[in-house]
């Protein structure tokens, strides 16, 4: 019982960070309707900044660099490499997304080394928590992405911005002609999914104290995989996506006969998912035209 | 009867050239010419990268489905090839006969796959389908990842026989050459034809009497079929199967080669994954040391800028003015006799990363929320 | 030889509530020109897709030369002998026009190179080759594309790549051609032509053809008789020019 209640909160845990990377795909995806596959190194941007900012000491104020640096870099990558060709094939942008994920993990490389580096964030140590050990920084981990999950609901639904957000995601041209920015909108998805990374680099650190260039890869596919569960486009989808494949990934791991094979479970659902719903459990379907 | 004179020997050009590459140095090293390891190394590994690109040039090129898992099934080429030949050791020795059987019964698991993989193909389009080629190879690696030491090698990795260095860049090359005859070969007929019409338009080709589940099918099948070859030609070239190896980026290397090389375009195809390869070969013997990772830096920024001057709508007049893709043109293809079947080159744009059906963000929005009137009253 | 070339009985979908077609019987006798009128949204295009087997129908069958094509597949409907061109113009654009031809005569009984014969070259890869070559340029020449037969489909103009579309689905060999609005975006010149392109087509090629047009004008000069349709069910049908007299007719679409 109580294996499977601290299995549980891990896995909710888990799942809110993949959650967290899986909404900036989505976004980013509903929004400028791009693969950026760059995102998932965005949490190891994030990371590092937190690791060198760390020296000030302040916990909280590296937390706060990190996540200004990645806004400044997300837009900045959006500028430089995607919105040149905006218009242009989405292979294109695919392929010089990938080109952007190399960089910015060579870049990483260059500067820090390949060998990965030790920071601890804060320590926090057990609790006992509905009668169970669990980590603190699980329970912190759940409590952040709840509130950041409520609040960008909230955003995109309430704000005149989040309501121009979504008239971009429906139709970029009738939102041209209704007087909507979308340029800035696509600049401003693109900072609100590189916080959101910065924040999942965070709970990465949190985790497990340690940093390595490619600390993003793996985590990125796997939150990639979330938001095609939920039905990529789909804020709901993207945190539904994500809670159950953390959940699934820490079951897997907590049962030693297939413990090994946890990535290959995930990616197996994903499959089967899609051949289910072609379109994810929350993704739209339009049928085209004939 | 065939006349012969009515063979264009411009549209068989690509035969011609690696035909002539593998017989000059084919036959260096059979009257018992030596070369360098690293060269003959260099040799192996253009031509697995080649047959990869081809293969993969099929399905995203051709058919115009975007696959993210090509190097899954190089993979179960590799082991299941590797480990035949491992078995066949004992009983026939590391000769051409066991290279042989590797790479039928590799390339015959990988095109198994291929079917597998296959099926999601008819139901899925677009990204979604790309994540989930993504995921068939990722699955594949995990798979053999955990696999005992006894079977293949688990994370250790499978040793395989040691084929006779000096002689295996002349099978690769002579396996290039018989995948560029099959797909080439395919692509130039009425099922080719078939693929290119299904990746255009797939509700006309479907109304012009086109089983588009057979060739979707037939497409992976044969594409899987030949990375699985790819995979046993590298498990002789490198003597051990990793499958880390084999994960996305491996893949995605092998997507850049097709699509730097043009969409659709074979030639395009070989050049690029030669270049590539060569390339990358070069810098990492260049840089050594400190200045290493200089060289995923260099393919980073050169794979963006690239990307970016062949696409940018604004840099549209710019690249008409200096068009370097017509001079490659110019001198591959056959201006004179348009006529006779060639490759079908594409756009960039055929190649649906996004898909028909509209995604929309969405929290459940009401109508009168969007109500566009609202939108602009509030700018005022 | 069934007395009529198509018939559709009770032909019906609904697409959640929505009943995009109901009960909806079509005779049509062979080498007709049939046409299928109707206000917008009345369930044209829907009747095609029903007919060509994009959409599998909820109730009712249709037989095509007696035979009951009902839940084929869209292939399988192509080769027993429907073919079709699209509202909007569906071309593969970014082949040649013969080979957009080449594709449409892909299933020839008659072409029985297989992909072993295309991969090992066999003689029967180049004679089915040559004589889809040759074929298609025939129906391009009826078409007067041949000049252009080896440009890009989307570099042909609007008028051309219509033509071409009919082109492609003739060569498929139909008994029953469907043209989706064949006449849209032609200003009066062109559609004098295509009246005539489409009267030969019927000669010169024994055909049977389906149409749906919006030009009373071009419906009431080539078809012998019309079905019209409005919110999915017929309204009238019959000889051409009583049934536009109609007042059911007259005020569906005048409204009212």
């Amino acid at each position: 019982m109580e294996v499977i209640l601290s299995t549980l909160i891990n896995g909710l845990s888990l799942g809110g960070i993949y959650a967290m990377i899986a909404l900036g795909y989505t976004m980013v995806y509903g929004i400028a309707k791009m693969l950026n596959f760059a995102h998932g190194d965005i949490i190891m941007v994030g990371g590092y900044v937190i690791y060198v900012s760390m020296a000030l000491g302040n916990p909280l104020l590296a937390i706060l660099f990190a996540v200004v640096f990645c806004v400044l870099l997300g837009m900045t990558i959006e500028k430089i490499a995607y919105k040149p060709l905006r218009g242009a094939s989405p292979l294109a942008v695919l392929i010089t997304a990938i080109g952007v994920s190399y960089l910015l993990q060579s870049l990483a490389q260059i500067i820090f080394g390949s060998a990965s580096k030790m920071v601890t964030v804060y320590e926090f140590g057990m609790v006992q928590f509905l009668g169970v050990n669990v980590q603190v920084s699980a329970l912190v981990t759940l409590g952040i992405t709840v509130v950041v999950m409520i609040a960008l609901t909230l955003f995109v639904k309430c704000t005149r911005l989040g309501r121009a957000m979504i008239a971009v995601s429906e139709d970029k041209g009738a939102a041209q002609l209704m007087g909507i920015n979308v340029n800035g909108i696509i600049t401003v998805t693109f900072a609100i999914g590189s916080a959101l990374a910065a924040l999942a680099g965070l709970f990465y650190l949190l985790k497990a104290p340690s940093i390595s260039n490619t600390l993003g890869a793996m985590p990125g596919i796997k939150a990639f995989t979330a938001a095609v569960i939920g039905g990529i486009g789909s804020i709901p989808g993207a945190m539904l996506g994500g809670i159950l494949l953390g959940v699934v990934e820490c079951i897997s791991y907590k049962i030693t006969a297939i413990a090994p094979y946890t990535d290959a479970i995930e990616f197996s659902i994903l499959i089967i998912i899609l051949l289910v719903r072609p379109t994810g459990f929350l993704g739209k379907k339009r049928r085209e035209k004939v | 009867m065939i006349k012969f004179k009515s063979i264009k020997w411009n549209h068989y050009i690509n035969y011609v050239v690696i035909g002539l590459f593998t017989l000059i140095f084919g036959i260096i090293a059979l009257c018992g010419g030596r070369f360098d390891n690293s060269m003959l190394f260099l040799f192996e590994k253009i031509a697995i990268s080649v047959i990869l690109a081809l293969s993969l040039s099929l399905v995203v090129g051709f058919l115009g489905e975007l696959s993210l898992g090509h190097a899954g099934f190089m993979c179960v080429g590799a082991y299941i090839g590797g480990k035949l030949a491992v078995l066949l050791e004992p009983v026939i020795g590391d000769g051409v006969l066991s290279l042989i059987l590797g790479l039928i019964v590799g390339g015959l698991a990988a095109a198994i796959c291929g079917v597998i993989i296959g099926i999601p193909a008819l139901r899925l389009r677009g990204d979604y389908l790309a994540i989930v080629t993504l995921a068939f190879g990722e699955i594949v690696k995990s798979l053999f990842q955990n696999t005992s030491s006894e079977s293949f090698g688990g994370a250790l990795g499978l040793e395989t026989p040691r084929f006779n260095k000096n002689y295996l860049f002349i099978f690769a090359f002579l396996l290039v050459l018989l995948t560029l005859a099959v797909i080439q070969n395919f692509i130039r007929s009425r099922h080719g034809r078939a693929v290119t019409a299904i990746r255009d338009n797939e509700i006309a080709a479907r109304a012009c009497g086109i089983n588009v589940t057979k060739y979707k099918l037939l497409a992976f099948t044969i594409s899987a079929f030949f990375a699985g070859i790819a995979g046993v030609l590298y498990s002789f070239s490198n003597y051990t199967v990793q499958s880390a190896k084999f994960g996305y980026n491996y893949s995605i290397e092998i997507l850049v080669m097709v699509v730097l090389g043009g969409m659709g375009s074979i030639n395009g195809s070989i050049i690029a994954a030669a270049l590539i390869t060569f390339l990358n070969t070069k810098l990492a013997t260049v840089l050594t040391g400190d200045l290493a990772v200089l060289q995923n830096l260099l393919y980073a920024v050169i794979l963006i800028i690239i990307v970016i001057y062949n696409n940018a709508p604004a840099l549209k007049r710019f690249r008409e003015k200096y068009n370097f893709s017509a001079l490659f043109d110019r001198l591959l293809k056959h201006r004179k006799d348009p006529e006779h079947p060639t490759d079908d080159r594409a756009k960039w744009d055929v190649v649906p990363t996004k898909i028909e059906m509209n995604e929309v963000l969405s929290v459940d929005v009401k109508a009168q929320n969007l109500d566009p009137n609202r939108e602009k009253g509030g700018k005022r | 030889m069934a007395d009529y070339i198509l018939e559709t009985k009770n032909l019906g979908i609904s697409f959640g509530g929505l009943k995009a077609a109901q009960d909806v019987n079509i005779r049509i006798k062979k080498n007709q020109i049939y046409g299928l009128i109707g206000p917008n949204g009345a369930g044209k295009t829907t009747i095609f897709n029903l007919l060509t087997g994009v959409y599998k129908p909820t109730t009712g069958t249709f037989f095509l030369d007696g035979e009951n094509l009902c839940g084929l597949s869209q292939d399988k409907i192509n080769h027993k002998g429907i073919a079709r061109t699209f509202q909007n113009i569906r071309l593969f654009n970014n082949m040649t026009v013969i080979r957009n031809v080449m594709v449409g005569l892909h299933s020839q009984p008659d072409n029985p190179s297989t992909v072993w014969d295309a991969i090992f070259r066999f003689p029967r890869h180049f004679r089915a080759e040559r004589l889809m070559r040759e074929r298609a340029k025939e129906l391009l020449r009826i078409f007067d594309l041949e000049e252009e037969r080896n440009n890009l489909a989307c570099n042909l103009p609007y008028g051309k790549q219509r033509k071409l579309e009919i082109a492609r689905a003739l060569a498929t060999e139909p008994k029953l051609l469907l043209l989706d609005e064949p006449a849209a975006g032609m200003n009066p010149h062109e559609t004098e032509d295509l009246e005539k392109t489409i009267r030969f087509i019927r000669d010169h090629f024994d055909m049977t053809i389906l149409l749906i047009e919006h030009d009373m004008k071009f419906v009431s000069g080539l078809c012998d008789s019309i079905t019209v349709l409005n919110f999915g069910t017929v309204l009238a049908e019959g000889k051409t020019k009583e049934t536009l007299r109609d007042p059911e007719v007259i005020r569906a679409y005048i409204g009212g």
